[in-house]
C-alpha cells in the first residue's frame, strides 16, 4: 500500500532498510543531511551529497540526475542521528533552469528493498526556490517515520543548510556545487524516457505547463537533437524559462566522451593519483614523496609506505649481511688455504697471501657498506618526510598532528604501536603499524628482558609500572583513534597494584568503570565479556545480528589485565584464554601486562596463551622478526615524552566528546 | 632487437647507448600438456618451475623460486607459480624480475633453471624457451628456444653474470634430472 503524502503528512515506515526514489524533469542534485535530536546538523560530516556521497547507513549519488535512487539503512546510521533530511537542489549556472517553478514538480518515494512503494510525495508548489527539502525521516520512539516537507528556499542550497543550523553552510554549499559542476562532465545519460513511460507519468505538470519528456531525457545521440538535452547540469537545458513557461529548450547536445559506466551500479569514485616522487634528475638527490604508494586514500598509502620501507630495510639489510658473511667465510677459507699448503705456511710468501685475503674481505665489505649506505640514506630521507605526514594513528606521540588532534568519525586501518630499527643505523626508525581492528591481544611483557642495560638497573616495581605506562599509552591511542563510544576500556587490576599509572584513564571519564580488583571483580568481568563473545559468536553465525539483546554493548572491547595471574582462579584462567583465542573475532582485545615469570606455576598450559598474543615491552628490546627475512628488529614503545601532558590531553578530548554524545 | 641465441652463446646487458641495463625480466614459457575432451580435468598437466639462484662464487647464497618468490635480499622477484603451462605462443608462463642495481655485491652469477615439478620429461614439454626483457622499455633483449627435449627433468637455461661493471647472460641449456633447484646444485657448478 502507497501512502500518497501531502505537505506536512507523515507515516509509519516498517522497515529500516529503504530506498528513497527521486524522479524530476531534469537533473537535480539530490543529497541527504543527518539532524540530531533537535534537527541540528552538527558538522558537514553529516551531510551526504556529491562530494561526499557516503555516510555510515547512507549513500546518494555523485551527480545531478534527473532520476535517484538513495539508499539508506536507518539501522546502521549514527546513534546520534534522528533525522534524515532529504534535499533536492538545482544545480547552479548559467544553463541551469535556476528555479524550480520552471520544471514539473519533484516527485520522491520512499521504497523498501524490494521496490515496494511504502509512500509517496509529490512536491508541488514550487516556484523560485532552487532548492528543497523533500522528505523528512525522523526518529520517534524507536520508530522511524517520515513526513513529506516540501520546503524551498530560494536562496539555494546555502540558506537551506544555513537553516538546518550547519556551521560553514557557504563552504559546503560552494563545495556541493563543485562537485555538481564536476559531476557533469562525467555523467552517466540517463536511459531515455519512453513517452508515457515511468518517469514521465510519474512528473506532475508545475505552473500550468505540460511535462515533456524530452526533459527528462539525458543522452549524446546527435542523429537526434531534437529529442536530447545534454546531460548534466551543464548542459541541463535552454535558458531560464519564465513562470508557466514551457519547459527549457532541448540544448545541442553536451561534447565530451561517452560514459560507459554502467547506470544501474554505483562504484566508488577511483582515488585521486598517488603523489609519485619525481624522478631525480641526474646529480640531483633522490626526493621522496609521502604517500608514494598505492591505496585508496591517503591513509592506506601511507600505511603501504611505511611497510614498503619497512621491507626494503629488511631486504638491504639482508643483502648487506649477506655480503659480509660471504666476505668473512671467504677470508676463512683463503687463509685455511695458506694455512694447509706447508711451504706457503710461513715466510713471506704466506704473510702477503694473508695480506691479500684480507684485503680482499675488507674490499667486498666496503663495498656492500657502501651500498647499504645508499639505500639507508635514500630510506631516512623518505622516513623523514613520511613521519612529518602520518595522522594521529600512525603518528608518534610527540608529532604536532597530537595537538590538533579531534575524535574521528571512523576507525583508522591500522595503529602504531611503537618504532623499528635494526643495528645498522640506529636512527633510521620504522613505524610499526598494525592493522585495526588487532588480530590478536598484546602482551605488554614487565619481566626481565635480555636487551637493553637500562632495563637491569630497573627494579621489578619499576618494570611495572613501566609496562603499566606504556599499556596506558596503547589504550588511550586506540580509545582516541576510534570514534565516539565505538571503544571501551576494562581494566582487571586485582591488586590495585595500578592505580597511579590509571590515573589518565580514569581522571576523563575514559573508562566507563573502575579498574576491578580482587578475585570477585575479576570473575565477574570475565564473565561478561566471555557472555559477550558467545552471544555475538552465535549471533553471526546463524546470521541473526538483529536479534542480539538490546542492552549488549556493541562497541570494540580491550580488557587490559594487570599482575597476572594474581586474583585468578583456574576458571578464570580458562575464560581469559577463551577471551584471547575467540575474542579478536568479534571485537573483543585482550592487553595483558604481566611477567611470565608470575604465572611459571601454570606450567606450560599457558605457552599457547603467550604465543597467542603480540609480545611488546616497554622498553626497547630486539626480538620481534620481520616476515620476509627475519632479522630481529629492536621494538621501541610509541611513548608520550616525559613530562608532555599530550595523552592527558587527548583523553580530555575523548572525554568531553563522550558526554557531547551522552555515552 | 631480438637476439636469438644459440646454446654456450652470451650477450652483453649494455643498452645500445652505452648505460647499463636496472631491470630485467627473465620470462619462461612451455606450452601445455594437449586438454583431453572427456575428464579433460584429468589431462596430465605439466607443472614446470623456473628458479633463479644467486651465487657468490660458486657458493649458493639465495634464490627466488615458488616456495620463496622473492630472494632473501629483495634484487630477484618470481611472479608467481604456474602449474599447466601456456598455449606455446611465446608468452611468458613464469617471469623472474632482477632489479640489477639491487643485487648484492658478492653477487656474480644468477642461474635461472627449470624443473619439471610433475616429473614428466622435457620429451612431453614443447615450445620451451627463456627470453630476457629489459623491465623498463619491455623490449626483450634475447631469446633462448629450447630445441628437442630429451629425457630429462630439468634444464639450466642460463645465466646472468657480472663482466666488469656491467652484467652479461649466456645461454646454457644444460640438461638434468631434479624436482626443484635444489637438486641443480651440483649441476650448476659445472657451468658457472
Amino acid at each position: 500500500m502507497t501512502a500518497e503524502l501531502v505537505r506536512g503528512q507523515n507515516h509509519p515506515l516498517s522497515g529500516t532498510r529503504l530506498e528513497i526514489r527521486v524522479s524530476a524533469g531534469q537533473p537535480v542534485m539530490a543529497g541527504a543531511t543527518l539532524g540530531d535530536a533537535d534537527g541540528r546538523v552538527p558538522g558537514d560530516e553529516w551531510v551526504a551529497h556529491p562530494a561526499s556521497p557516503r555516510l555510515p547507513g547512507l549513500e546518494v549519488s555523485r551527480q545531478a540526475a534527473a532520476e535517484h535512487r538513495l539508499a539508506i539503512d536507518l539501522d546502521a546510521l549514527p546513534e546520534a542521528a534522528h533525522r534524515v533530511n532529504v534535499l533536492l537542489a538545482l544545480p547552479s549556472g548559467p544553463s541551469g533552469p535556476g528555479r524550480f517553478g520552471a520544471l514539473a514538480a519533484p516527485f520522491v518515494a520512499v521504497t523498501g528493498t524490494d521496490g515496494t512503494e511504502l509512500a509517496s510525495y509529490t512536491v508541488t508548489g514550487l516556484d523560485a526556490e532552487s532548492a528543497v527539502v523533500a522528505l523528512e525521516l525522523y526518529r520517534r520512539q524507536d520508530a522511524w517515520k517520515v513526513r513529506a516537507v516540501g520546503q524551498g528556499y530560494a536562496g539555494g542550497l546555502t540558506a537551506m543548510l544555513h537553516d538546518q543550523g550547519l556551521p560553514r553552510a557557504a563552504e559546503t554549499a560552494a563545495r556541493i556545487e563543485d562537485a555538481v559542476a564536476q559531476g557533469a562532465s562525467r555523467a552517466v545519460s540517463a536511459p531515455p524516457a519512453q513517452v508515457g513511460g515511468d518517469a514521465a507519468r510519474r512528473v506532475a505538470p508545475a505552473g500550468g505547463g505540460p511535462a515533456d519528456d524530452r526533459a527528462a531525457v539525458a543522452g549524446h545521440d546527435p542523429a537526434v537533437p531534437s529529442a536530447t538535452t545534454g546531460s548534466g547540469a551543464t548542459a541541463g537545458g535552454g535558458a531560464p524559462s519564465g513562470g508557466g513557461g514551457p519547459v527549457p529548450e532541448p540544448a545541442a547536445p553536451a561534447p565530451g566522451p561517452i560514459s560507459y559506466r554502467h547506470p544501474g551500479r554505483r562504484t566508488s569514485a577511483p582515488p585521486e593519483p598517488a603523489p609519485a616522487a619525481p624522478a631525480a634528475g641526474p646529480g640531483q638527490p633522490y626526493q621522496p614523496v609521502a604517500g608514494d604508494a598505492t591505496g585508496w586514500t591517503m591513509n592506506e598509502r601511507l600505511y603501504n609506505q611505511v611497510w614498503g620501507m619497512f621491507e626494503d630495510l629488511a631486504r638491504a639489510a639482508a643483502a648487506y649481511r649477506s655480503a659480509v658473511d660471504f666476505a668473512e667465510s671467504r677470508l676463512e677459507q683463503e687463509l685455511d688455504r695458506v694455512l694447509s699448503d706447508p711451504r706457503t705456511r710461513v715466510g713471506p710468501a704466506a704473510d702477503a697471501a694473508r695480506e691479500e685475503a684480507r684485503s680482499r674481505q675488507a674490499q667486498l665489505v666496503e663495498q656492500a657498506r657502501g651500498v647499504l649506505d645508499r639505500d639507508l640514506d635514500r630510506l631516512v630521507a623518505e622516513a623523514e618526510v613520511v613521519e612529518h605526514a602520518l595522522p594521529p594513528a600512525f603518528a608518534r606521540w610527540d608529532s604536532p598532528v597530537w595537538h590538533g588532534y579531534q575524535v574521528p568519525l571512523e576507525t583508522p586501518m591500522a595503529l602504531r604501536l611503537g618504532d623499528l630499527h635494526l643495528p645498522e643505523r640506529r636512527d633510521l626508525r620504522i613505524p610499526m603499524l598494525v592493522r585495526l581492528p588487532l588480530e590478536r591481544g598484546l602482551w605488554i611483557d614487565s619481566g626481565r628482558f635480555a636487551g637493553g642495560a637500562d632495563a637491569s638497573l630497573v627494579d621489578s616495581a619499576g618494570r611495572r609500572r613501566l609496562a603499566m605506562d606504556c599499556a596506558v599509552a596503547h589504550a588511550v591511542r586506540l580509545l582516541a583513534v576510534h570514534p565516539v563510544g565505538d571503544y571501551s576500556v576494562h581494566v582487571i587490576d586485582p591488586a590495585g597494584a595500578a592505580g597511579a599509572a590509571l590515573a589518565p584513564l580514569l581522571e576523563n571519564g575514559a573508562l566507563k568503570e573502575p579498574p576491578v580488583a580482587g578475585a570477585r571483580g575479576v570473575s565477574e568481568v570475565l564473565g561478561r565479556l566471555t557472555q559477550r563473545v558467545d552471544l555475538v559468536q552465535m549471533a553471526v553465525r546463524s546470521g541473526a545480528v538483529d536479534s542480539l539483546p538490546p542492552d549488549l554493548d556493541t562497541s570494540e572491547q580491550l580488557l587490559i589485565v594487570n599482575d597476572f595471574p594474581h586474583g585468578f582462579d583456574d576458571r578464570s584462567v580458562t575464560q581469559l584464554r577463551y577471551l584471547a583465542d575467540e575474542g579478536p573475532s568479534v571485537g573483543v582485545h585482550l592487553m595483558m601486562v604481566a611477567d611470565r615469570e608470575d604465572a611459571r606455576a601454570y606450567g606450560p598450559v599457558l605457552d599457547p596463551l603467550w604465543r597467542s598474543l603480540l609480545r611488546v615491552t616497554p622498553v626497547p628490546d630486539d626480538h620481534l622478526a620481520d616476515p620476509w627475512v627475519g632479522h630481529s628488529w629492536t621494538y621501541e614503545p610509541s611513548l608520550a615524552p616525559s613530562g608532555s601532558e599530550v595523552l592527558r590531553q587527548v583523553l580530555w578530548q575523548v572525554g568531553q566528546a563522550r558526554k557531547a554524545y551522552g555515552i | 632487437m631480438t637476439v636469438n641465441l644459440s646454446k654456450g652463446q652470451g650477450i652483453s646487458l649494455q643498452k645500445a647507448d652505452g648505460g647499463t641495463l636496472t631491470a630485467v625480466r627473465m620470462g619462461l614459457g612451455w606450452q601445455a600438456a594437449p586438454r583431453r575432451g572427456l575428464f579433460g580435468s584429468r589431462t596430465r598437466e605439466i607443472d614446470l618451475d623456473a628458479s633463479a639462484v644467486l651465487f657468490a662464487d660458486k657458493q649458493p647464497v639465495d634464490v627466488a623460486f615458488f616456495q620463496q618468490l622473492v630472494s632473501k635480499d629483495g634484487s630477484v622477484r618470481h611472479t608467481g607459480d604456474n602449474l599447466v603451462g601456456g598455449a606455446g605462443q611465446g608468452g611468458d608462463d613464469e617471469a623472474v624480475l632482477v632489479d640489477l642495481q639491487r643485487v648484492p655485491v658478492h653477487v656474480n652469477n644468477i642461474v635461472f633453471t627449470v624443473n619439471s615439478f610433475t616429473g614428466q620429461t622435457f620429451a612431453e614439454v614443447q615450445n620451451a624457451f627463456c627470453r630476457l626483457v629489459d623491465e623498463t622499455t619491455g623490449q626483450e633483449l634475447a631469446r633462448y628456444t629450447l630445441d628437442g627435449g630429451g629425457p630429462y627433468t630439468a634444464q639450466i637455461m642460463a645465466k646472468v653474470h657480472r663482466v666488469g661493471n656491467g652484467w652479461q647472460m649466456t645461454a646454457i641449456g644444460t640438461p638434468a634430472n631434479g624436482r626443484t633447484f635444489q637438486d641443480l646444485l651440483a649441476e650448476i657448478q659445472t657451468v658457472l
